[in-house]
């Protein structure tokens, strides 16, 4: 939905991006979310991660540790995938981010109702049990396509080993990654 | 976290004209921002040099050159670093995890403030967090703690694993501040406790990491980055070992050892280097190195194994470096 007016945030006044901001301010930044493009005032000390999730209602992306060391967070950056906890939103202006919400929206299923690869390939899988680390674990995925550098199982399950799954579903999360590098290598 | 200032500089001067006390400057974030979740780090005002252009990997003098802002993930997989320097690649990718090294930086990964349980607990005395309030890992709980180099205020240990290899590199890390531009050693850019153990480093307040240099490749062969650890993927060391070594024939014609995970700072031993060189690389001559490096370890209460797991570490790093067949990232069995 483009055009989409920005989000309020507060009844705080918007200022001017010219530093050094008052620790009370609001900061005016842009970012594409999930191929919409938002204008939004943020808190400098306000992360990605609560940003989507308590402003935005973007609720897929999980918060587990809010340390880095889970991964529930994980969402993709410029199509980098990175912890939302530890990652500053207003540090990200101009960006484009993917989460759990946006994934389907990728690559040529664009416009469909169709969901991603990786997605199909975690239901097909049965790749996980409760679910909440499952948003970081696609988003993991498919920054770990991305990427390109893993190849073996045993290369995945490194590449893997920042997304935290205690309910251990991890041989069936490679499983389906590996399906689906598989399915796009053929 | 508490309320800060936010400040994007867009040029090094200016991010060094925006420093004042209480300042921190802010790039991949991925420590500090941890750090200020557990208010270990309160700062007033953050400045952003995200957007400096400090981001490149450029060939230098014969070496390499690695911009302050190069995230850790782009040295690892730059094929520059992977030909010539296998070894820094080995040792960034034995740490973190994919989304973690995405985001840190160079210049960060020097930076970045010890994993001592003490030091992150705000509800603890610690000599490097709050100077002269007193030490608890000493006695306390220290089972990750230091082996070589601590002092009676501080056990804390470094935690990179980049900052190993860097040791054994003999890189040189160029840095910015209100005082001109200067070029540091890397042996002489983190300090040792001493009685102020709240300096990691000797860089001055106000100065900006703006590279790491590296000298010309020495070992793109016979190298090896072994990882000592409680689980196998995604844990600080216990133990590291960077090694690195020219080989005449059958011959050690130079040695690089760098230890991670027992010290304030990657620990390396000239000594033990010397003695290598001109010996057999054999096992025998490998012994004989790690007796001498460990013969001046000395353990915490719940540390002890952290000498003979440095001994055997030191031992197995040498075998596999001298025979070119450094540890695998992915295949976890040490061979």
């Amino acid at each position: 939905m483009p055009g989409l007016p920005a989000a309020s945030l507060d009844d705080t006044m918007l200022l001017e991006k010219t530093p050094p901001v008052p620790a009370d301010a609001r900061i005016c930044i842009t970012l594409t979310i999930n191929g919409q493009r938002r204008e939004l005032q943020v808190t400098p000390w306000t992360t990605l991660l609560d940003l989507l999730r308590e402003k935005l209602d973007l609720t897929g992306t999980k918060k587990g540790c809010d340390h880095g060391q889970c991964g529930a967070c994980t969402v993709l950056v410029n199509g980098t995938r990175v912890n939302s906890c530890l990652t500053l939103a207003v540090m990200k202006d101009g960006a484009e981010i993917t989460t759990v919400e946006g994934l389907a929206g990728l690559g040529d299923r664009k416009g469909s109702n169709a969901l991603h690869p990786i997605q199909e390939a975690f239901i097909e899988h049965d790749a996980f049990q409760c679910g909440y680390c499952t948003p970081g674990q696609l988003c993991s995925s498919v920054g770990l396509m991305n990427e390109g550098h893993a190849h073996t199982r045993d290369e995945i399950r490194e590449a893997m080993s920042g997304n935290i799954c205690r309910c251990g579903a991890y041989t069936n999360i490679v499983d389906a990654i590996e399906d689906v590098m598989q399915g796009a290598a053929r | 976290m508490n309320r800060f200032d936010y400040v994007r500089a867009g040029t090094v001067a200016e991010a060094v004209q925006a420093y004042g006390a209480g300042a921190r400057f802010i790039a991949g974030g991925t420590n500090l921002i941890d750090l200020m979740k557990y208010e270990v780090e309160k700062p007033d005002r953050l400045i952003d040099i995200t957007r400096l252009p400090l981001d490149g990997i450029e060939e230098q003098g014969g070496g390499l050159r690695l911009g302050a802002l190069a995230t850790n993930a782009k040295v690892a997989y730059d094929d520059r670093v992977a030909a010539h320097y296998p070894l820094l690649r080995n040792a960034i990718l034995a740490g973190a995890s994919a989304q973690l090294r995405n985001a840190a930086s160079t210049g960060g990964n020097l930076l970045q403030r010890t994993r001592c349980y003490y030091f992150y607990d705000a509800g603890t005395p610690c000599n490097k967090r709050e100077p002269g309030s007193g030490c608890p890992a000493i006695g306390g709980v220290n089972r990750i703690h230091a082996i070589f180099g601590a002092s009676d205020a501080c056990i804390a240990t470094h935690p990179s694993d980049m900052c190993v290899a860097l040791a054994a590199l003999e890189a040189v890390v160029r840095v910015s501040g209100p005082g001109g531009d200067r070029a540091i050693p890397f042996s002489e850019f983190h300090r040792l406790p001493g009685d102020n153990p709240e300096k990691d480093t000797n860089l001055a307040p106000g100065e900006i990491v703006v590279s790491v240099d590296l000298p010309e490749s020495r070992f793109p062969q016979t190298y090896t980055y072994l990882k000592l650890r409680d689980r196998l993927s995604y844990a600080f060391a216990l133990v590291s070992v960077a090694a690195g070594l020219e080989l005449d024939g059958d011959t050690i014609k130079t040695a690089r050892l760098a230890l991670g995970g027992v010290a304030h700072k990657p620990w390396r031993n000239r000594e033990a280097e010397a003695l290598l060189e001109g010996k057999p690389a054999t096992v025998e001559s490998f012994r004989e190195a790690a007796d001498l490096i460990v013969a001046e370890a000395k353990p915490q209460s719940e540390n002890v194994f952290k000498i003979e797991l440095a001994r055997r570490a030191i031992v197995r790093g040498l075998e596999q470096a001298a025979a070119g067949t450094p540890q695998s990232l992915s295949d976890k069995r040490i061979q």
